[in-house]
C-alpha cells in the first residue's frame, strides 16, 4: 500500500536541478534507504516532502491527500516527521524536556499556559518510555547540549519519533560518529522504528549500513532516480556501483 | 546517576514556595523599619520589577529584544489618566480592569506586526512603533496635554475601602499603596512563574534556542511569539497603570525610547537568562538611577559606565553571576 507518492516533483537552485521530475513512492511499513553521492538531491527531496522547501512544480500525495503546499505543522499532523543531518536539538533544555516537547506538541497540550509542564504524568511517562527505547533514560536530566555525538544523534531521532509519525525521514542518522557507534545507533533506530510499525526513509552514505538494514533502496543521481530495488538488486546494479566508485555510467 | 523523572518531585517547588513566602514577608515588614521616602522608592522598584518581568518573557524566554516596551508602559499610564479625566473614575481596581484590556489590545496589534520579523528587524520595528505612539502623545496636545502631560490624583483602593483626602493623605497613601503594589507584584511573579514553566513556556524556550527544530515539532512559531508579545506588553502596561498614581503625572517621556532602554537596562542588570533576574534588576535600577541623579549632574554618564561594566564583567547579570558562583561552590545534580 502506497503511503507517500511524489509526482514529477522538481526543485531548481539556479542552474542546478536538485530534484528533476522525481516520481518517488514509499510503501507502508517499509524501511527504505535513499542513497547517492553528495549533491544527488536526497536531502532536497526530504526537504520538499517535509515542507522545509517549496517545490517549483510537481505534487506530493500522502495517504492520497495532496500535501504539496501544506504547512509544516499540517504535514506533521498528517504523520510526516523528520530528523536532521546536522543534529537539531534544544541544547539548553534537558534531554527529557526535549522529548516531552514533542509529546506536548503531538497531544496539542503545548498551548497550555496555566499548567506546570512537569506535573503532566502522562507526558512524563511517555517521554521516559521513548527515552528508554532509545537508551537515553539515564541521561534524561542532562541538558541536551551535554550529550556525546552518538547520543545526540539518537535524541534527534527520538524527538521525531515521539511525534508518532506514520512516515519518518532520517537524514544521515549515523554521520559524524564512529563505526562502532554507527551499528549501535542503527540497531536502536531500526528496532524502535520496526517495533513501532513506523515507515522509515533513511538517507545514508555508508552502504554496509544501507544493505544491512533496508527493505528497499532507491538511488539518486543529479536530481533524478537512477535505481530502485531490493538490497540484492541494488548490489547487482552496475550503475550503482559505478556511481559509488566514481566511474562513468553504463549505457 | 540521573534523577528519576517518572516521578514528580514536589520538594523543590515547596522549597521555592517557602523561599518566596519568606521574601514576601520580609518585603511586607520593611516599611516598619524604613522611612516614607524609602517605602515610596521601593514601590517604584516593585513596579519596575513588574515591567521587567513582563519584558523578559520576550527577551529571556523567547529571544526577542524589544526596544519599544515604553509604549505599553505609557499606554497603561495614559489610560489611567484618561479614565480619571474623561470618566471621573477614581478606583484603582477599575483602572486595572479597564486599563489592562486596552494595553492588551495595543500589544496584540503591535505584536501582530512585529513578530513577523526577528533579531535586529524586530528590535527596530518595536522601536519605530513605540516612537509613533510617543509622537502621537506629544503632538495631540488637546487629548494628551502634550509635553505637560496629564495629572493623576490619588485613587481609592479596594473598592473605596481606602480613600486619601485630608491631612496626612500623602503619608497614608504611600503606606497603603506599597502593600497594594506588593500584592499585585506577588500575583505577577506567580503568574509569570507558571507561564514559563508551562508547556507554552517550554515551547517559547525551544523556539528561542532552535526555531527550525521547533517548527518541525509542529509548533506554529509566529503564533507563539505573538502570544508571548501580548503577555509581555500587557504585564509591562500593568506596571504603567500602577506607576502613574504614585507619580501623580504622566508625560510623553514614559513613551520615549530611552525609557524602553531603561527597561532593557534593568533586565540586563538582574540577568535575563533566569527568572529572578528582572525581579532583582527592577528595584536595583530604581535605586541606582535615583542615587545617581541625586549624586551627580552627569548621572547618565554614571549609568552608562555601569552598563558597560555590566556587559563586560557580568554578561549574565547579577543573579546570573550569583547562580554560577553558587553552582561552583555547591554543585548539585540537575533534575528534570
Amino acid at each position: 500500500m502506497i503511503l507517500l507518492q511524489t509526482i514529477d516533483l522538481s526543485k531548481q537552485f539556479g542552474d542546478v536541478h536538485a530534484c528533476d521530475r522525481v516520481n518517488f513512492t514509499v510503501n507502508k511499513g517499509e524501511f527504505l534507504s535513499l542513497v547517492g553521492s553528495n549533491g544527488a538531491g536526497k536531502t532536497s527531496l526530504v526537504n520538499l516532502i517535509s515542507g522545509h522547501l517549496a517545490p517549483d512544480s510537481g505534487r506530493i500525495l500522502f495517504e492520497g491527500t495532496d500535501v504539496t503546499f501544506a504547512r509544516i505543522h499540517e504535514r506533521i499532523r498528517a504523520g510526516i516527521a523528520r530528523s536532521f543531518q546536522i543534529v537539531n536539538l534544544f541544547d539548553v533544555l534537558t534531554v527529557f524536556d526535549n522529548v516531552a516537547l514533542s509529546i506536548f506538541s503531538r497531544e496539542r497540550k503545548i498551548v497550555k499556559i496555566a499548567a506546570l509542564a512537569d506535573l503532566d504524568r502522562d507526558v512524563r511517562r511517555e517521554a521516559l518510555d521513548v527515552l528508554s527505547q532509545f537508551g537515553l533514560a539515564a541521561k534524561s536530566a542532562v541538558p541536551a547540549g551535554g550529550l556525546a555525538q552518538g547520543e545526540r544523534k539518537l535524541l534527534d531521532v527520538a524527538l521525531a519519533y515521539a511525534l508518532r509519525p506514520k512516515l519518518l525521514f532520517l537524514d544521515e542518522p549515523t554521520s559524524g560518529v564512529s563505526t562502532r557507534e554507527k551499528t549501535q545507533i542503527m540497531d536502536t533506530v531500526s528496532s524502535v522504528v520496526r517495533a513501532g510499525a513506523v515507515t522509515a526513509v533513511i538517507i545514508e552514505h555508508d552502504m554496509d549500513v544501507v544493505f544491512r538494514y533496508s527493505d528497499r533502496i532507491v538511488m539518486m543521481h543529479e536530481g533524478k532516480f537512477l535505481a530502485d530495488g531490493t538490497p540484492q538488486e541494488i548490489r547487482a546494479n552496475k550503475n550503482v556501483a559505478n556511481i559509488l566508485l566514481g566511474a562513468p555510467l553504463s549505457a | 546517576m540521573a534523577a528519576d523523572v517518572s516521578r514528580v518531585s514536589y520538594r523543590p517547588k515547596l522549597l521555592l514556595f517557602a523561599a518566596a513566602t519568606l521574601v514576601l514577608v520580609l518585603l511586607a515588614l520593611l516599611p516598619l523599619y524604613i522611612g516614607l521616602y524609602q517605602t515610596q522608592l521601593l514601590t517604584y522598584g516593585l513596579i519596575a520589577a513588574i515591567a521587567a518581568l513582563g519584558f523578559n518573557l520576550l527577551l529571556g524566554y523567547t529571544g526577542l529584544l524589544s526596544f519599544g516596551h515604553s509604549a505599553f508602559f505609557g499606554i497603561g499610564a495614559y489610560s489611567v489618566a484618561f479614565l480619571l479625566r474623561d470618566a471621573g473614575i477614581r478606583s484603582m481596581e477599575l483602572y486595572i480592569l479597564i486599563g489592562l484590556p486596552i494595553v492588551a489590545l495595543v500589544s496584540a496589534l503591535l505584536g501582530y506586526i512585529c513578530v513577523r520579523h526577528t533579531r535586529i528587524f524586530f528590535g527596530i520595528l518595536t522601536l519605530a512603533l513605540s516612537q509613533v505612539v510617543w509622537t502621537l502623545a506629544y503632538k495631540f496636545f488637546w487629548l494628551t496635554g502634550g509635553s505637560d502631560g496629564l495629572r493623576v490624583a490619588r485613587p481609592d483602593l479596594l473598592a473605596g475601602m481606602f480613600t486619601f483626602t485630608g491631612g496626612g493623605a500623602f503619608q497614608r497613601f504611600i503606606s497603603a499603596y506599597y502593600y497594594y503594589v506588593l500584592a499585585v507584584f506577588a500575583i505577577c511573579v506567580a503568574v509569570m512563574w507558571v507561564i514559563v514553566h508551562s508547556p507554552f513556556g517550554k515551547a517559547l524556550q525551544a523556539i528561542r534556542d532552535n526555531e527550525t527544530r521547533a517548527a518541525f515539532l509542529g509548533l506554529r512559531i509566529r503564533r507563539f511569539r505573538w502570544v508571548a508579545f501580548l503577555i509581555s506588553g500587557t504585564m509591562t502596561g500593568l506596571a504603567g497603570i500602577l506607576w502613574v498614581p504614585l507619580n501623580g503625572l504622566t508625560t510623553p517621556e514614559v513613551l520615549y525610547w530611552t525609557f524602553s532602554g531603561e527597561i532593557v537596562f534593568m533586565t540586563l542588570l538582574g540577568g535575563f537568562r533566569n527568572f529572578t533576574g528582572p525581579i532583582v534588576g527592577g528595584p536595583l535600577f530604581t535605586y541606582l538611577k535615583t542615587y545617581a541623579v541625586a549624586t551627580t549632574e552627569y548621572w547618565q554618564l554614571l549609568l552608562g559606565v555601569v552598563l558597560v561594566l555590566l556587559v563586560m564583567l557580568l554578561p549574565t547579570g547579577i543573579v546570573g553571576a550569583l547562580s554560577v558562583a553558587t553552582a561552583k561552590l555547591w554543585p548539585k545534580e540537575k533534575s528534570a
